[in-house]
């Protein structure tokens, strides 16, 4: 059991004089083995309310639990990807999945068996000895996605992974992603700012207007999921109802 | 078939032509080094001419020739290995001085709050204080030995190192901090094994530009009080006017300063070498 509760949790940012709210008394669980997305427009506080999940902001007012345990700061009970590239560059491939490992407090050889099989996971086992620096956009983001994998956190929190990647990358970054998730369930939180991708990952898509859930919408499509889903007519039904409500001013019931 | 080979034979031709004339082409190696060995070729050549054609009186800037035998007469007696020998140990110690103090004090600064408000304010207020009216003060409070020497390669490096080094540590994304943070890791841990690592190859590069100034003002110490080292023999020079001295030690102090910074650009490539592509 590994599930993540929000509860009237209420940030604002203080610069000099201006106070300016960016999360109202926001609710929300994620289930066990829950994959929920976050989409809304650019400033509605999605990536914020990722930061607070991941302890690494502070908030105001509400709580924050994991498995009903109050969050004290970040911690190795959620594993995070950020939308920049954070492997660290004088590292190979596989000695940036043993950095978290190590600090895990695993033992030497467990790191290396433990990284090898979380690289063979995401395709990239041919790649453990290179640098960042020779690796493209979206490997880099594979290794990161190993690295978050491989300590076993409770919570997979994502902040738009795979925003900085092109078009056809990306696409097999989701397909990759689902794959994985698919035979390796945990609970996660992905933040976008794409729709479609939403729709293809998630079991439940929330809705953000500024600084409060607008909806959300549960999407029953069958798993495993393949490229051809996106061309069916729920799909596309469903990317368009989420499209609309990110756009509409007033809250619209789902 | 035909008409794509054609292109293909045409293409790399026509880059090579502008290469050296269009902004953002890097030259390749041996073309750089050519052009780089031109120069030094060329001015050495007009300093020959000017100076052998009698254009200019020996006085104000004497032939290669005159300079290159006053070096190796020098070199035979001694004095230029004992001048080099003195001021090599003094900028050593005074730029390891400083540059492990910068560090320190610059890895601190870039960090911590407590250390940025405390400490940026103040180097920013001494950075412009000119060195060269320390000089009477540093004689005062430390006479003319080594440690007076010291003091001026110090006051007019560290200063500026420690802004270089708070900087390169400032770069370090913020994603790589929060990194570490969700992995639990402490942030004593965090400065060590990823604000330092990620901040080495800037700090190396404040420390190459650096060590530039720090001959300057080596010599500069040494050109007022002084009884031995690079500086002092050329203040000796100008008392009879030996310019043919002068120059030759002003060549070599730029020879020295082109293979400390060569040297540094070689240690760059080894202790960076993640930053490189394998092919």
């Amino acid at each position: 059991m590994s599930t993540l509760t929000m509860q009237g949790l209420s940030k604002t940012f203080v610069t000099g004089k201006q106070h300016k709210q960016v999360l109202k008394g926001i609710d929300l669980t994620l289930a066990d083995n829950e994959f929920v997305s976050i989409v809304g427009t650019s400033g509605c506080g999605k990536s914020t309310l990722l930061s607070i999940a991941a302890g690494l902001e502070d908030y105001d007012d509400g709580r924050v639990a994991v498995d009903d345990v109050l969050i004290d700061g970040p911690g190795m009970d959620r594993g995070v990807v950020f939308q920049s590239y954070t492997l660290l560059p004088w590292l190979t491939a596989r000695q940036n999945v043993e950095f978290a490992l190590k600090a895990a407090g695993r033992g030497a050889k467990e790191c290396r068996e433990i990284a090898d099989e979380h690289l063979a996971l995401v395709n990239l086992s041919n790649a453990a000895d290179a640098f960042p620096n020779e690796l493209s956009g979206g490997m880099k983001q594979r290794v990161a996605i190993a690295r978050a994998l491989s300590y076993r956190p409770k919570i997979l929190l994502m902040d738009e992974p795979f925003g900085a990647l092109d078009a056809m990358t990306r696409r097999q970054m989701q397909e990759l992603l689902t794959q994985v998730w698919e035979t390796h369930r945990l609970t996660v939180m992905f933040v976008t700012h794409d729709v479609e991708e939403a729709v293809f990952l998630s079991d439940r898509i929330v809705v953000m207007g500024i600084g409060h859930i607008k909806c959300t919408y549960d999407v029953h499509l069958p798993r495993p999921r393949h490229e051809e889903l996106a061309g069916s007519a729920e799909f596309i039904d469903l990317q368009r109802q989420v499209l609309r409500s990110i756009r509409s001013q007033e809250p619209a019931r789902a | 078939m035909n008409s794509t080979q054609g292109l293909n034979a045409a293409a790399p031709r026509r880059r090579k032509r502008g290469k050296l004339f269009v902004i953002g082409r890097q030259p390749e190696r041996t073309g750089y080094l050519t052009i780089a060995i031109g120069v030094f070729v060329l001015l050495a050549a007009g300093w020959w001419a000017a100076t052998n054609l009698g254009l200019v009186s020996p006085i104000f800037l004497p032939s290669p020739q005159a300079v290159g035998n006053r070096l190796a007469k020098l070199a035979a007696d001694g004095t230029l290995w004992t001048d080099l020998k003195v001021s090599l140990y003094r900028i050593a110690i005074a730029f390891a001085i400083s540059s492990l103090m910068s560090i320190v004090i610059g890895v601190l600064a870039g960090c911590y709050g407590f250390w940025k408000a405390s400490i940026e304010p103040f180097v920013d207020f001494v950075r412009y204080m000119p060195v060269v009216a320390f000089v009477p003060l540093t004689i005062l409070w430390s006479g003319t030995g080594d440690v007076q020497k010291f003091l001026i390669i110090w006051m007019g490096t560290f200063f500026q190192q420690v802004l270089m080094v708070m900087d390169s540590v400032k770069r370090v994304p913020t994603d790589f901090v929060g990194l570490g943070r969700t992995l639990g890791m402490s942030d004593r841990r965090i400065l060590i094994k990823i604000v330092l690592p990620s901040a080495f190859p800037g700090i190396w590069d404040a420390l190459r530009i650096s060590l530039g100034w720090a001959w300057t003002w080596l010599v500069l110490a040494e050109l007022v009080a002084s009884t031995s080292g690079l500086g002092y023999r050329i203040t000796v020079s100008q008392r009879f006017f030996q310019t043919d001295t002068i120059i030759g030690y002003i060549l070599l102090l730029g020879v020295l300063g082109l293979i400390t910074d060569q040297a540094m650009r070689a240690a760059e490539k080894v202790l960076f070498r993640y930053n490189r592509r394998r092919p």
